[in-house]
């Protein structure tokens, strides 16, 4: 059990919060990335693509897919992407492409269920700060999964981000908070800063309050 | 592997006469300045010995002199000193949108606090507008705070022009018997061992240099507060530095601070002359040999030492990884490097996009630094920004 708790803890923050080293992993997945589209790609070299970001806020992700065979238990048969991002951005992607193409390549539908923590936990962990650019390589492929759904017709198994607004007032959603938990956010009041959540709404804060403590226990717990 | 460090504005490596000097002080110096004993003089005598030196490089009193414990404290102190002790004179305090955090981020603590804030914004070479200045002063405004070079950009502000400025608010305000007094401080941390630090000649109240900007130890600071400037301490105590700043005298420190200064201001000419021809060889360098390019700042105001590009299409954190790969240190914009997470004020205030700030890249030369690191930079940086770009989706427009 304890070796356990040790272990969750090295995921949530590499080198307890305060550096910026990088593991050897995420190092070795920065400088020498796998499954990178280096080419432009041809025309029926993949069934559909994802994108999510902005050069703005630092990080875009780019996917394409490969799916086979088709209908119920089709498999990741090849993922290539491009980023611009940092070196987390880039190690966490390259990553998540292993993981989802190794051994003949994942079920589609396992695919769609791999979590930025375990990400993380391939990568022997991330800076806490960080792992928001983990996030965005699952979301993007998300962004593929539904392109696929969508060039194939199978509109009924496109996935719809249900989000709850929380507070009314500044339009502020279930997924924005737990962005927020993602991007370091532990107390009210580090959500707060960030979202400035709160200020419109005051009787929003009790389910915030709620809502910080579940995504924490979730990805950190 | 020969390591090219590239990033003297975060801070210097000790020259080898600083550290001497330091050893043979720490060998000796003991005592507590304060102490009437002998090795309480023997103390004392070095602290006075260093504050002359000091005030013959400024050419200021020696009583002007404030030991502090960084930049950083003289910043605060300058800051929240004026502003609280003339508080019930006026309220109201200017500094730059460029402005180091020290400065900055102290000056909106006083704003949570009910002082009033104005931020004066930068040209598109990160030069405040002196227009600007002139109406954002008004008869409540006790402090103005601009910085003489930036640290990001080095961009160098028109210190005297601004210092005259405030010499005539000061008489109109004689003129009209308004008692609210007006002072203008400078951080000169970046601008130490490259600019004149002769306050006559700049005519600033008060003026923040930081040991480790100059080849001097870190957790030193200087801040000369003019005769006559109301000042109150930030920090509280024994009352040394005339009540100014408590806490026993950190006499190796100053030591090595005064040493320190004394040979950068002695190399200022043959070192500026030195590093601003090699600035001026890799910037031109750089934008043929990288497109996509830009250089961050004024061409022509700009301290000899700083190069500032944002190198489009990619993240300044990847490529700052790169290049520690290949030996060269440097610094970036980019919000990924950030504690915080925001990418650098500083190039958002030149009215540059999110994207800009994001691929900017800091390169700050030193008296070690030769043309042959330079070219060894120009030769990997093109190869680094190359393959980047190949696995960037995005394409961003030049603007």
């Amino acid at each position: 059990m304890k070796k356990n708790i040790k272990k969750s803890k090295d995921v949530l923050s590499y080198n307890n919060n305060e550096s910026w080293v990088y593991s050897d992993v995420v190092k070795s997945h920065f400088f020498k990335p796998q499954n990178l589209l280096l080419k432009d790609p041809k025309k029926s070299e993949f069934d559909a693509e994802g994108q999510v970001g902005s050069p703005q806020c630092g990080d875009v992700m780019k996917i394409w897919i490969k799916v086979g065979p088709p209908a119920g238990g089709e498999k990741i048969k090849k993922l290539k992407w491009r980023t611009f991002g940092c070196a987390s951005a880039i190690a966490s992607t390259s990553m998540f492409s292993v993981m989802v193409t190794e051994k003949g390549g994942m079920k589609l539908e396992d695919a769609l269920k791999v979590r930025p923590q375990d990400i993380m936990q391939r990568l022997h962990g991330l800076p806490a700060r960080k792992v928001h650019c983990s996030v965005l390589c699952d979301k993007a492929f998300r962004q593929a999964v539904n392109n696929y759904f969508r060039n194939t017709a199978q509109h009924q198994r496109i996935i719809v981000d249900g989000a709850k607004i929380i507070d009314k007032n500044l339009n502020i959603t279930d997924k924005d908070i737990e962005s927020a938990v993602l991007d370091g956010a532990k107390t009210l009041l580090d959500v707060q800063k960030k979202l400035k959540v709160g200020v419109g709404d005051p009787s929003a804060i009790p389910e915030i309050e709620q809502l910080i403590k579940f995504y924490n226990e979730k990805y950190y717990g | 592997m020969k390591n090219i460090y590239l990033d003297h504005a975060s801070t210097t490596p000790m020259d080898k006469k600083v550290a001497k000097a330091m050893a043979v002080c720490q060998a000796k110096i003991y005592g507590n300045a304060g102490s009437l004993h002998k090795a309480g003089r023997e103390a004392k005598a070095e602290l006075i010995k260093a504050r002359k030196t000091i005030a013959q490089i400024l050419s200021c009193r020696i009583e002007e002199i404030v030991f502090t414990g960084s930049g950083t404290e003289s910043d605060n102190l300058a800051v929240l000193g004026v502003m609280r002790t003339n508080k019930s004179f006026g309220n109201h305090i200017i500094v730059s949108s460029i402005e180091h955090h020290a400065v900055l981020f102290t000056a909106e603590s006083l704003k949570k606090v009910g002082f009033e804030l104005s931020i004066l914004s930068v040209n598109r070479d990160g030069i405040i507008l002196i227009d600007n200045l002139k109406k954002t002063i008004n008869d409540k405004t006790t402090l103005v705070s601009i910085m003489y070079a930036n640290n990001e950009i080095g961009t160098i502000e028109p210190i005297r022009e601004i210092a005259e400025i405030i010499k005539q608010i000061r008489q109109d305000r004689q003129n009209r018997n308004i008692k609210t007094p007006i002072y203008f401080h400078t951080d000169a941390c970046q601008a130490a061992g490259f600019l004149d630090l002769n306050v006559q000649n700049l005519g600033v109240d008060l003026l923040t240099i930081n040991g480790s900007k100059i080849y001097g130890p870190k957790g030193t600071g200087v801040l000369y507060i003019k005769s006559g400037v109301r000042i109150e301490p930030i920090i509280f105590g024994g009352g040394q530095e005339q009540g100014r700043r408590s806490g026993t005298e950190n006499i190796v420190g100053i030591v090595g601070l005064t040493e320190a200064l004394k040979i950068a201001n002695a190399k200022i000419k043959t070192e500026s002359v030195r590093e601003t021809k090699l600035r001026d060889y890799f910037i031109k360098q750089v934008l043929v040999k990288i497109p996509k390019v830009v250089l961050n700042g004024s061409q022509e105001k700009r301290l000899p030492n700083n190069i500032n590009i944002s190198i489009l299409d990619i993240e300044g954190e990847a490529m700052l990884l790169w290049l520690d790969k290949y030996g060269i240190y440097c610094s970036t914009g980019s919000a990924c490097d950030s504690q915080s997470l925001e990418p650098s004020h500083v190039i958002l205030a030149l009215g540059r996009p999110y994207e800009f700030a994001n691929g900017a890249l800091r390169f700050t030369l030193g008296r070690s630094t030769t043309k042959k690191d330079l070219d060894y930079v120009l030769k990997v940086l093109p190869k680094i920004a190359s393959d980047l770009r190949k696995i960037s989706p995005v394409n961003v427009k030049m603007g």
